[in-house]
């Protein structure tokens, strides 16, 4: 736990260390309220929630998330520093539980300034603030599940340009694996079982039924187990890879 | 004496490429090693490996009595590694990244600021605390990487060319430095500069194409040499025939050779048979035939030959043999 501490303090810090903390959080609060108030159409519903606002962060997330993942693994394999991570008494497991815990922090950081739209529906009406925390809470799951692909897919090259597109792809495959668009496609050929495998790894369908107000711990459980999965994929691909 | 580093049988593969070939050698308190090698031959493929960061396809390695790949944190906690390049955090200061490396080390917070304040004396980094690691000259980085080898004063010390980048007089300190503390540690130092091993190593271990080729102090290296024992002097043009004529016939004289011309004056080597000193035979025949000498120079031996002598045999022996 220490050492998981130790990691995730050095790389929360060297996020505000760079411009990239500054640069990431203006542009994440900018293209938000950019969604919400033109096209998601906030003051125009005349409702008092924050649908419109959520109803875009997944495709928001799906640029900016691999984004901030890009560089995890990839800046330290080109920079050779892994070598120097990997001979100090620290595990692999260590490194990457507090490199993506650093990035999950500061994505919540970011969505947390997210507040004054919170403030805004308050003030001009009487919105259900248990629906809009658990929306709040299926974000920063749903951050969290994409931090943990981008992650690794990060450890998986010397290049962030390649780890940012990679990661974009893959991300946007499990957005949309729950529309018909995909699941025709399997639906000639693959049977039943696959499809609802298929459809249910969709980060939309447990997104869109937390945001609604609907917290069932299945979906819950899915992003955590999501999250879990990657990382283990992640630790085993730097054990893999670091040293090519 | 304990041996601190045990390396038994080591080989590294990558798909069909051995890197690294059956390497086996042992250090013990006190021992300074140098490798030496062509580039590429495997030398940072085996401190990779003795520090953990590669695994070994066979092979093992023990540091301190701790297996390296079973015991991979009690191993890595005692000792420090300078990678190659000197890789460290760009975006940190030298102090954060001496303070993160003391923190992962896990060393409490006053012995971890003692173990700072002594290791920024010790490579004199005291000008750049404060400046970003990206912004700092090679040679500070390369000082930045030994601060934080030897941060928690490890038993045993791995630095892959430590001086590389380094100006004359910064590479006079840093030898000076790890000589200092070679004496109550196991030291691998890899290095291109063959006066380096010379001048600091207590055992030169030459790796070529993945093999151990030589495994022996710097001395003994030295006597492999053609040049070992070889008086060098330097007389009239007019006396070389002289010269020649005298020592050509010598029972304890190789070969005579002119190494240097300059207008008037000559330079000729005489290469000794086998490994015997003939400086006081030389000296005499020069008295009985009363030549005249400008210089005279007693050869100690040159690494560069030797080196090149056995690393370019053995690939060619390698490559005759394919």
């Amino acid at each position: 736990m220490r050492q998981i501490n130790i990691i995730f303090q050095r790389e929360l810090t060297s996020y505000f260390a760079t411009p990239v903390a500054y640069v990431f959080i203006v542009i994440f609060l900018f293209m938000s309220g950019l969604f919400t108030f033109y096209i998601g159409g906030l003051y125009e519903r005349g409702q008092a929630d924050l649908q419109p606002f959520f109803a875009y962060l997944p495709w928001l997330y799906l640029f900016l998330i691999p984004a901030i993942s890009m560089r995890l693994w990839s800046e330290e394999r080109k920079s050779g520093t892994i070598e120097l991570l990997m001979t100090l008494p620290v595990s692999t497991f260590h490194a990457v539980m507090g490199k993506f815990l650093a990035a999950w922090v500061f994505t919540i950081i970011a969505l947390s300034l997210t507040f004054p739209l919170w403030l805004t529906v308050n003030y001009l009406g009487n919105p259900d603030n248990g629906v809009i925390f658990a929306g709040y809470c299926a974000s920063a799951f749903m951050a969290g599940a994409y931090l943990a692909v981008g992650a690794c897919i990060s450890a998986t090259t010397k290049s962030q340009v390649i780890a940012f597109v990679i990661s974009v792809v893959i991300c946007f495959l499990f957005v949309v694996s729950g529309f018909p668009m995909v699941l025709d496609f399997f639906q000639s050929w693959a049977p039943d079982v696959v499809l609802e495998m298929i459809s249910a790894t969709s980060f939309l369908t447990h997104f869109n039924a937390i945001v609604k107000g609907l917290i069932d711990l299945r979906d819950v459980v899915f992003f955590v187990s999501f999250i879990i999965a990657w990382l283990v994929i992640n630790v085993v691909v730097v054990e893999l890879r670091k040293a090519d | 004496m304990e041996s601190l580093i045990e390396v038994q049988s080591l080989s590294k593969r990558f798909g069909g490429l051995t890197a690294v070939d059956n390497i086996s050698f042992s250090a013990k308190r006190g021992d300074l090693l140098g490798f030496l090698g062509p580039n590429g031959a495997g030398k940072s493929t085996t401190m990779k490996m003795i520090t953990g960061f590669l695994t070994p396809s066979e092979g093992h390695v023990s540091v301190c009595g701790h297996d390296v790949s079973r015991h991979a944190m009690k191993a890595k906690a005692s000792m420090g590694y300078l990678p190659e390049g000197a890789p460290a955090y760009g975006d940190m200061t030298p102090l954060q990244f001496l303070t993160f490396c003391a923190k992962t080390r896990g060393l409490p917070a006053a012995e971890a600021n003692s173990a700072i304040e002594r290791v920024i004396e010790q490579v004199q980094l005291n000008a750049v605390l404060q400046r970003p690691v990206e912004t700092l000259s090679k040679g500070y980085k390369r000082r930045v990487g030994i601060a934080q080898a030897m941060l928690h004063d490890p038993p045993v010390l791995i630095l892959d060319e430590p001086t590389d980048g380094l100006d004359p007089n910064q590479k006079y300190e840093v030898r000076q430095l790890i000589s200092e503390m070679a004496k109550n540690k196991a030291i691998i130092i890899s290095t291109h500069i063959l006066e380096e091993v010379d001048a600091l190593c207590t055992r030169a271990i030459i790796i070529a194409q993945g093999q151990l080729l030589y495994d022996g102090t710097p001395a003994s290296l030295e006597v492999m040499s053609r040049w070992h024992q070889a008086v060098t002097i330097r007389v009239a043009r007019q006396d070389v025939a002289k010269v020649n004529a005298a020592f050509n016939n010598a029972d304890y004289i190789k070969a005579v050779e002119t190494t240097a011309e300059e207008e008037a004056r000559t330079t000729l080597t005489l290469f000794p048979e086998g490994t015997q000193a003939i400086l006081t035979p030389v000296l005499s025949t020069l008295r009985e035939r009363k030549l005249d000498v400008d210089e005279i120079i007693v050869e100690k031996g040159r690494l560069d030959e030797v080196f090149r002598r056995l690393t370019q045999n053995y690939e060619m022996n390698r490559s005759a043999g394919k």
